[in-house]
């Protein structure tokens, strides 16, 4: 799977990396806590949130995340997109809620949090 | 890499969107230096939880990395209030963090533990009142 069908899938906006669009995914980590995704540390390929400060952005790059997906309509300011643009990341907003974002994803085939992997 | 690259960073606490750039600016360097992407990343998250926790609980400090050929050595020192029981910090969900962290999306009690999680040594030494170092190291 790549973000442009992740996009369509979600029927995601891109605000950032559009450029970066045909980058394969393979997991996901989806969580409002940036403690959390901390704590997990693997290769995620995608990042979803319902956060939306820039300390979501320096989780990311910590990380090596190379896509945020904002769920629920959230709107980052520009200083947020900015530093994702400065990281190469791309950002991805939809206005679907996260438990459906997930799911959609997951029946696409994207994995990612099982305690077997 | 035959030389000890020294790096030291102030950080604030006064604006918490800032938090993280002094991590951002090691991560970076340890790449540029050709630095094993699996270290870089044990490095970044220890540093990085660091950083914040000085932020949130100590009104910022000082950061200390020291990269030499075989380790990545940080030392965080700050003159916060201290941490008043070392085992309860450690233990994985415990967190003093107000409600107004928890909304920036942290202070799930990961913090302490991740940074031991991510290094191969840590030492933490406390003072109530005084403040509180903790020195961590990630072997390359």
């Amino acid at each position: 799977m790549t973000l442009a069908d992740v996009c369509g899938i979600l029927n995601a906006k891109v605000l950032v990396g559009k450029e970066y669009l045909d980058r394969e995914v393979k997991s996901a980590f989806a969580s409002d806590m940036m403690s959390d995704v901390l704590a997990f540390p693997k290769d995620y390929s995608i990042l979803l949130t319902g956060l939306c400060n820039p300390q979501v952005i320096r989780t990311a790059e910590m990380l090596d995340i190379g896509c945020i997906i904002f769920v629920r309509g959230k709107q980052p300011t520009k200083d947020i997109l900015d530093m994702a643009r400065a990281l190469g990341l791309v950002i991805l907003e939809t206005e679907q809620k996260m438990f459906f974002s997930c799911g959609m994803l997951y029946q696409a085939g994207l994995r990612g949090g099982s305690l077997d992997e | 890499m035959s030389e000890h690259i020294i790096l030291t960073y102030e950080i604030s606490a006064e604006d918490f969107t800032r938090a993280g750039e002094a991590s951002s600016d090691v991560k970076s360097k340890l790449k540029l230096l050709g630095i094993r992407p699996d270290v870089v990343r044990k490095v970044a998250i220890a540093m990085y939880e660091g950083e914040i926790n000085m932020v949130i609980h100590a009104r910022g400090g000082v950061i200390t990395v020291e990269i030499s050929p075989e380790e990545v050595a940080m030392v965080l020192t700050d003159e916060g209030p201290g941490i008043p029981d070392v085992e309860l910090a450690m233990q994985e969900g415990y967190s003093t963090a107000p409600d107004e962290i928890r909304s920036l999306g942290f202070g799930a009690g990961m913090g302490l533990p991740n940074m031991k999680k991510c290094s191969d040594e840590m030492d933490l030494e406390t003072t109530l009142g005084v403040g509180t170092t903790i020195r961590m190291v990630v072997k390359i």
